[in-house]
């Protein structure tokens, strides 16, 4: 069961999300985040959905993806060596004053910043690869972590190819 | 104009001429307009038998089936016959009546979110928002429904849109930038194939019900006289290749003939065309045709790879398809292993020969088998056979053998009791000259025996062949088979009487009550030509359909009784 991220462009049309989740859910396929974003071009979104299987299970989802009449492209942008992946969280932690240079140590060492601070509790933004993220929630959660809002994984190609080019 | 008047015109102008629906309040406009069209309308007593007919109507005429509803429980009625034209790929368009616009999500009288509800068995939906929008989605919709693998789309309609005024321009193009279905399919796998063809010393062709809905039944009788290799056909694929060919080996599955399952055993290479590997055909995915390579066509990618590993995946119509390999035939070589083949051919006959389909007949009481036989033997064999589901939708695929692609009108994927008799209602409004039977259970009739009236109004010599055992008999069988013969709830103690029952409806009622009665009662039947006739076989209680294989086995393990 290896994680594979797929991305798709999207026609903006009525219950096109719908079709693309129901299909996930009505086929018993594995969504381990799901982000949808308008795209510069007019009318057209970019999905990037991280999910899991073996091969053919990721072939099928492929196929059932592109067989949606709203859906232009789909892309697993796993098997596609050049490319980027970044999620971005906001994180609030139960922060005494007198622990406050410690937290600003690790946020430093995370290159993360912090957006928000009251007398017991701070939110921190960071961004970066699902792992790193993950590890700093690891990291700060002996000291009261109060919760944790990830934005899901968005992946990007390198160079100057267009990840939601629309042609299938 | 109004929205009522532009969705009537766009079907006019997909050369619809027929509808299958029913009025109610929210669709109430459209019905309005429709008083004024030249369209003829069919009025059902249910939905699901407006959507079952439908998918007769569609089976038989090859042109989309068209039905109408209202929304909320007009709508949800209609479920269940999407979800089965869904399975077995028959294009449909569906019409339902929303509440309006503004009170979509308010809990409004009989709103129901059908674009919702029916989102994983369409192919492909619409909710008008704008009346502008009606022309484009109809265009869209039926060129969705008919192409690449058929299906059903729905249009769900406001109420403020059916009213609103707009102007009627019907699109002469279609822009569907995510819809772009194969046709022609690759020339390098083509040949590929043909080359292994030529190699394969057990080659076989599985034939499904892609072949019969894709039209292709011509160009594959070419190609496997061409080839010389044998043709093994799906349930669903029946009546895609005559039964009378000298290479037609039968149809394989679960109730299939013992040739073609030990044909799928023994193969070496397995070209499999429009089938999508239902597990019904295949027995257990990885017992599937251990000693073949498997080479597949078919229009929808998604079906190729999903159940059974493909070697050689060919993406197209079949037609097309099939037409590309009859192009490149020379790249066949049909004499390479001509003594295997011919080896082949004697272990297929010597097959079929040691288990045909057969039955023991009885002069004391019905067999149900006997009863098909006798349909065959008084339609020539040229009857449009539709069914319901359960024991007598298999007798009927074991003992009408049948000669063309639109005679065989089954629920195959969804297995729908109460399909056949709606779907021979519209089955026989699409070819009015046929003779239409529908056999059936006296479990399956009873689903949708309302029907009855509808064929009565519209004064059609449809023949229902009940074949009533009192048992729903195929899960009677199961339980006898594989539940040490527990028969929890599957005894039908209480049922009316079919003939006094066909008559209270205006048919006429028939009954056979012994094996002599059965060929006059068919008779009988066949002289009345204006009004359908029920049929009362009263069957041996706890016959069962063999051969079987046990589900979730391999094709080796039947069972012959």
């Amino acid at each position: 069961m290896k994680k594979h991220i797929i991305t798709l462009v999207v026609e903006n049309k009525f219950g096109a999300l719908a079709r693309v989740s129901g299909l996930f859910s009505g086929r018993g396929y594995n969504i381990e985040s799901l982000t949808v974003n308008e795209t510069e071009k007019p009318g057209l979104s970019n999905m990037t959905i991280i999910t899991s299987g073996d091969d053919p299970v990721i072939e099928q989802i492929i196929k059932q993806l592109r067989k949606l009449v709203n859906v232009l492209r789909v892309r697993d942008v796993t098997s596609l060596p050049e490319h980027i992946e970044r999620e971005m969280a906001l994180v609030k932690i139960h922060v005494m004053p007198k622990q406050r240079a410690e937290h600003f140590g690790i946020i430093e060492a995370f290159r993360a910043r912090v957006i928000d601070m009251t007398h017991d509790s701070m939110i921190v933004e960071i961004s970066g690869s699902e792992e790193k993220i993950s590890s700093y929630v690891e990291l700060v959660r002996p000291y009261g972590l109060i919760e944790v809002i990830r934005t899901g994984v968005l992946a990007m190609l390198k160079g100057s190819t267009v990840t939601t080019e629309t042609s299938k | 104009m109004t929205g009522s008047d532009i969705l009537l015109k766009s079907l006019q102008q997909e050369g619809v001429d027929v509808v299958f629906g029913y009025p109610g309040g929210q669709i109430i406009g459209t019905y309005d307009r429709l008083y004024d069209y030249d369209i003829k309308h069919v009025l059902p007593r249910h939905e699901q038998g407006a959507v079952h007919a439908a998918e007769g109507y569609a089976r038989v005429t090859g042109k989309p089936g068209v039905c109408i509803a209202t929304s909320g429980p007009g709508a949800t009625n209609l479920v269940t016959g999407i979800a089965d034209a869904y399975m077995d790929s028959i294009p449909l368009v569906i019409i339902t009546g929303q509440v309006a616009s503004h009170l979509i999500g308010s809990d409004a009288f009989q709103e129901a979110d059908i674009v919702g509800i029916t989102r994983p068995i369409v192919k492909h939906s619409y909710l008008i928002k704008d009346v502008k929008d009606i022309a484009p989605a109809v265009k869209e919709a039926f060129h969705i429904a008919k192409s690449g693998r058929p299906g059903p789309v729905l249009i769900d309609m406001p109420k403020d849109i059916q009213a609103a005024k707009g102007s009627f321009d019907y699109p002469t193009t279609i822009d569907l930038q995510g819809y772009q279905p194969s046709y022609e399919g690759h020339p390098m796998q083509i040949k590929k194939v043909l080359h292994a063809l030529s190699e394969a010393k057990r080659p076989l062709m599985l034939v499904g019900g892609g072949v019969r809905l894709g039209n292709a039944s011509q160009e594959l009788l070419k190609f496997a006289e061409a080839t010389g290799i044998p043709v093994s056909m799906t349930f669903m694929g029946q009546g895609a290749f005559p039964s009378g060919n000298p290479l037609y080996v039968g149809w394989m599955g679960m109730h299939g003939n013992y040739a073609s399952n030990q044909a799928s055993i023994n193969a070496d290479y397995i070209l499999a065309i429009g089938t999508r590997f239902s597990d019904r055909t295949t027995g257990n995915f990885g017992m599937f045709a251990p000693n073949a390579t498997i080479a597949q066509i078919d229009v929808d990618p998604t079906s190729i790879g999903k159940n059974i590993a493909v070697k050689t995946p060919i993406v197209g119509d079949v037609k097309s398809v099939l037409g590309q390999f009859l192009k490149y035939i020379k790249e066949y070589k049909r004499d390479k292993h001509a003594e295997d083949r011919a080896k082949w051919l004697a272990d297929i006959a010597k097959w079929d020969k040691e288990h045909p389909f057969s039955y023991e007949n009885s002069n004391k009481v019905i067999k149900p088998q006997y009863v098909i036989e006798s349909i065959y033997n008084i339609t020539k064999g040229d009857a449009v056979i539709t069914t319901e589901v359960g024991q007598h939708q298999f007798f009927a695929g074991q003992f009408y053998k049948f000669k063309r692609p639109e005679q065989f009108i089954s629920s195959g994927g969804l297995g729908t009791m109460g399909f056949g008799l709606p779907a021979a209602v519209g089955a026989k409004i699409g070819a009015p000259d046929r003779d239409v039977f529908d056999i059936s259970g006296d479990g399956s009739f009873m689903m949708n025996v309302q029907e009855l009236a509808t064929a009565v109004q519209y004064r059609l010599g449809i023949k229902v062949a009940i074949l009533n055992n009192q048992f729903l008999g195929m899960v009677r069988q199961w339980q006898q088979l594989f539940f040490d013969k527990r028969y929890s709830y599957t005894c039908m103690e209480v049922q009316p009487d079919f003939v006094k029952l066909a008559e209270a409806f205006g048919c006429v009622g028939l009954r056979a009550e012994t094996p002599a009665e059965v060929m006059p009662v068919l008779i009988e039947a066949m002289k009345v030509k204006d009004r359908p006739v029920v049929m009362d076989f009263r069957c041996v209680r706890e016959e069962n359909v063999f051969p079987i294989v046990p589900p979730g086995m391999g094709l080796d393990k039947m069972i012959f009784k």
